[in-house]
C-alpha cells in the first residue's frame, strides 16, 4: 500500500512536470491578453534544442537554458504577429504548431544524418543524486530537478502576478488594455514580454521532457502535451496555482493508469488509457464549472479603437 | 494603379502573398541546408501534378482535410473553436468500420447506411462538446482536446477486439465491398474494363493506380452547402449572431444554448463525414492502430485559416495543402531534402494569412504615394490617421493630471 502510494506520487510528479511548464507559459500569455495555442509548438522546439544542445555541449544545464531561449525565439514570431501586427492570435498559434515540428525535424535530420531522433543525451540530475535509494521504493521519490524548478516557477509566477506592480499591470492589460493604456502602461510592450516569457517556459517544458524524462528527442517526445497544458490553463481558470493543480490532477490520473495497468485488472489497456481524459471532463462538470477568460484574451489591441 | 490598390484590399491578395512568402521562406531554408531550391520546387510540382495519377492522389488527399477544414471554418464563424475535428474524424472512421463490417446490404443502401452512421457519430461527439459548453460553460477547447484522445484510444480498442481484429495485423477487418465509394471499383478490374482503359492511358493511370472515389464531390457539395447555410438561411444568421455577440443574440430572442449545440453538431457531422469517406473511399478500408494524432483535424485548422474561414475557400485551400504534402514526398525522394520542409512552408503560409491587415495597409501606402505624386486620389474610404483625435486628447489630459 505504502509502495503504491509512493509510486503514485512519483509518477504523478514526473508526468505533470512538462505540462506545468507549458501551462505556466499559457497562463502568463493569456493573462496579458494573448491566446497562445502555439504552446505545443514551442515545447517541440524546446525539446529538440535541449536534446541537441545537450548532445553537443554535454552539459544538460546549458541545454535547459538554450531550450528556454529557443522557445522564446519562436514565441517572438507569435508576439510579432499577434501583438505588433494585431493578427488573429489563434491562427498565428496554429501556424506556430505547424512550423515548429517542421523546423524541429528538419533540424534533427540536418544535425544527426537524416535521423528523426537524437542519440541518447546527458540528463539533468535528480534531486538526491542519480543513484540515491537505487533499488528501493524510495527511488521513485528521487525526483527530477525539473520538477522542483517547475514548482518554484509556479510559485514565482503567482507572486509576480498577484504581489508585484508589474503583475498588476499584466493583468490590467489582459482585462482592459485601453484603460491600462490611459494610465501610461505600454500595452504592446507588456504583451510582447509576456509572450516571450510564455515561449521560454514552454521551451523549458520541452527540455524537461528530453533532458530529464526520456533523454533524447523523438518525433513523439512532445505529442499533445502543449494542448493538455492549454486545457490545464483553462481548467485552472487562468491562474498559476490553478493550472499547477490541473496538471497535477492530470499527472495523477496518468499515474493511476500506469498503476492499474500493472495489476491484474481485466480492463483493456486502451480503455484504461482514456481515464485521464474522462476524469478531466468529469471533474470539470462536477466541480469546476464555468470558466471566465481574461476579458481581453484573444483580442488584438489597436490603439485608439473603442 | 487603382486596380492594384483595389486588388490589394481583397482577401485573396493576402492569401496569394502568404503563399509566395511560404515558398520564399522554404527556398531560403533549403538553400541554407544545401539543397537547390529551384530543383526542389520543380520536384514538388512534378510530384503533385506531373502525372494524372498524382493529380488524382492530390484530390484524394484533399477530401478529408477539405471536410475538416469546412467543419473548423463553420464552427469558427459561429464563434466556436473546433480543435476536436480530429476526434470527430476518428469517431466517423470507427463507426463506419463497425457498420461496414457488420452489415452487408446491396451497394446503394450499404453506402448510405455507412455514410449516415459515420457522419452521425461525428455529429454526436460534436454535439456532446457543444452541450458541455452550453449547459456547464466548459470551454470547447478542453473537451475537444480530451475527446480527441478518448477517440484515439477507442479506435485502438476497437481494432484490438476479437470481433473486429484482423489476425496478424495492426488493423481491423476491412468493411464489406458493398460499401466502397470508388469510381467503378469492379468494372475497372474486369477484363472489359482493362481492355477499354488500355486505349486511354491517362484514365487507366488514374483509375487503376489510385483509389479515385466520389468523396471529393461530396466534400465540395458540403463546402458549398455550408456556405449557403451560413450566409443565406435564418439558421445560419442565428448561428453567426450567437458567435458574434452572445448577449446581443440572447437579447434578440435567439436561443443561445441550442445554437451552440447545433453549431458543434453540424461541424462534427462534417468531420464524421471526412472519416467515413476515407474508410469507404480508400484502402485499406478500415481503421488501424494509431500511435499519435494523424493530423486530419489539425490540417483542417490550417486549411480553414488559409481559406480565411470561408467554407467555399476551403476547396482551393485543401487542394493546395494536399498538393504540397503529396508533392513534398517527391522532394524527399528526388532531392533527399527532408519532407519536413513542407511543414515549414505550410506553417509560414498560415502564419502570413494571420496577418490580413498588412495588404490593405500596403494599399493605403501606395494610395498616399500616388496621391502626393499628383495623380487624382483613388475614390476610396478615408485612411484613418495613426493616432485618432480622442486618443490624443486622452494623452494630453493624462499629462495634465500628472502635473496637478
Amino acid at each position: 500500500m505504502l509502495n503504491d502510494a509512493i509510486l503514485l506520487v512519483g509518477i504523478t510528479l514526473m508526468y505533470s512536470t512538462p505540462l506545468v511548464f507549458g501551462a505556466l507559459g499559457g497562463v502568463i500569455s493569456e493573462r496579458s491578453g494573448v491566446v497562445n495555442i502555439g504552446i505545443e509548438g514551442m515545447m517541440v522546439i524546446g525539446a529538440i534544442s535541449a536534446a541537441s544542445a545537450s548532445y553537443f555541449t554535454q552539459n544538460p544545464w546549458i541545454a535547459f537554458l538554450v531550450a528556454g531561449l529557443c522557445g522564446a525565439a519562436v514565441a517572438a514570431l507569435h508576439a510579432l504577429a499577434s501583438v505588433t501586427f494585431s493578427a488573429n492570435q489563434t491562427v498565428s498559434g496554429v501556424a506556430i504548431n505547424l512550423l515548429a515540428p517542421g523546423i524541429a525535424l528538419f533540424a534533427c535530420r540536418s544535425f544527426f544524418d537524416g535521423a528523426a531522433m537524437t542519440p541518447i543525451v546527458p540528463k539533468l540530475p535528480k534531486i538526491f543524486g542519480d543513484n540515491a535509494f537505487a533499488g528501493t521504493i524510495w527511488a521513485n521519490l528521487n525526483l527530477n530537478v525539473t520538477t522542483v524548478i517547475a514548482l518554484a516557477l509556479a510559485l514565482a509566477l503567482w507572486f509576480v502576478l498577484y504581489k508585484t506592480k508589474w503583475g498588476l499591470r499584466v493583468r490590467a492589460v489582459g482585462e482592459h488594455p485601453a484603460a491600462a493604456d490611459t494610465l501610461g502602461i505600454d500595452v504592446y510592450r507588456t504583451r510582447f514580454i509576456c509572450v516571450l516569457i510564455s515561449g521560454m517556459f514552454a521551451g523549458f517544458g520541452g527540455a524537461s521532457m528530453t533532458t530529464a524524462i526520456i533523454s533524447q528527442f523523438t518525433q513523439t517526445a512532445i505529442s499533445g502535451h502543449g494542448f493538455i497544458a492549454m486545457a490545464a490553463v483553462i481548467f485552472g481558470k487562468w491562474t498559476p496555482q490553478g493550472a499547477y493543480g490541473a496538471c497535477l490532477l492530470f499527472g495523477c490520473t496518468q499515474a493511476l493508469v500506469v498503476l492499474l495497468g500493472g495489476g491484474n485488472i481485466v480492463v483493456p489497456s486502451q480503455i484504461l488509457a482514456m481515464l485521464p481524459y474522462f476524469m478531466t471532463i468529469i471533474v470539470l462538470v462536477l466541480f469546476v464549472g464555468r470558466s471566465v477568460a481574461p476579458k481581453a484574451d484573444g483580442v488584438p489591441y489597436i490603439k485608439g479603437s473603442r | 494603379m487603382n486596380t492594384l490598390i483595389r486588388f490589394l484590399r481583397k482577401p485573396i491578395a493576402s492569401a496569394i502573398v502568404a503563399v509566395a512568402v511560404g515558398f520564399a521562406v522554404a527556398a531560403v531554408v533549403l538553400a541554407v541546408a544545401g539543397f537547390a531550391p529551384g530543383r526542389s520546387f520543380a520536384a514538388l510540382f512534378q510530384g503533385a501534378l506531373g502525372r494524372p495519377k498524382y493529380i488524382a492522389n492530390v484530390i484524394i488527399k484533399a477530401t478529408p482535410i477539405l471536410l475538416t477544414g469546412v467543419a473548423v471554418a463553420f464552427a469558427y464563424q459561429t464563434g466556436l473553436f473546433n480543435i476536436g475535428a480530429e476526434g470527430q474524424y476518428i469517431a466517423g472512421t470507427i463507426v463506419a468500420t463497425i457498420v461496414g463490417v457488420t452489415f452487408d446490404f446491396p451497394a446503394p443502401i450499404q453506402i448510405l447506411l455507412v455514410i449516415v452512421s459515420g457522419a452521425l457519430a461525428g455529429a454526436l461527439l460534436g454535439a456532446f462538446i457543444g452541450f458541455l459548453k452550453a449547459r456547464f460553460g466548459i470551454h470547447e477547447v478542453i473537451t475537444s482536446i480530451m475527446t480527441n484522445w478518448i477517440m484515439l484510444y477507442l479506435c485502438n480498442f476497437i481494432v484490438s477486439t476479437d470481433a473486429f481484429h484482423k489476425t496478424n495485423s495492426t488493423s481491423a477487418i476491412p468493411i464489406n465491398p458493398s460499401g466502397y465509394t470508388m469510381v467503378l471499383p469492379n468494372w475497372k478490374r474486369s477484363e472489359a474494363g482493362i481492355e477499354f482503359l488500355n486505349n486511354i492511358p491517362w484514365l487507366k493511370d488514374v483509375l487503376l493506380k489510385t483509389d479515385l472515389n466520389f468523396g471529393f464531390l461530396i466534400a465540395v457539395a458540403v463546402a458549398i452547402l455550408a456556405g449557403i447555410l451560413l450566409a443565406r438561411t435564418e439558421l445560419g444568421y442565428e448561428l453567426r449572431a450567437v458567435g458574434h455577440n452572445r448577449d446581443a443574440a440572447h437579447f434578440a430572442g435567439i436561443n443561445v444554448e441550442k445554437n451552440i449545440i447545433l453549431a458543434m453538431l453540424i461541424s462534427g457531422t462534417f468531420c464524421g463525414l471526412a472519416g467515413v469517406l476515407n474508410i469507404t473511399g480508400i484502402s485499406p478500408h478500415t481503421i488501424t492502430t494509431i500511435a499519435a494524432m494523424e493530423g486530419y483535424g489539425f490540417n483542417g485548422l490550417s486549411v480553414a485559416f488559409i481559406a480565411g474561414c470561408s467554407t467555399v475557400g476551403c476547396i482551393p485551400a485543401s487542394l493546395l495543402f494536399a498538393g504540397l504534402i503529396y508533392g513534398g514526398m517527391t522532394v524527399q525522394q528526388v532531392m533527399g531534402a527532408p519532407s519536413d520542409i513542407i511543414s515549414i512552408m505550410i506553417g509560414t503560409i498560415v502564419f502570413f494569412t494571420a496577418l490580413p491587415g498588412v495588404m490593405p495597409l500596403l494599399a493605403d501606402v501606395i494610395e498616399r504615394r500616388t496621391a502626393s505624386a499628383g495623380d487624382p486620389p483613388a475614390p476610396h474610404t478615408e485612411v484613418p490617421p495613426e493616432l485618432p483625435a480622442q486618443d490624443r486628447a486622452v494623452r494630453v489630459d493624462n499629462g495634465k493630471g500628472g502635473e496637478e
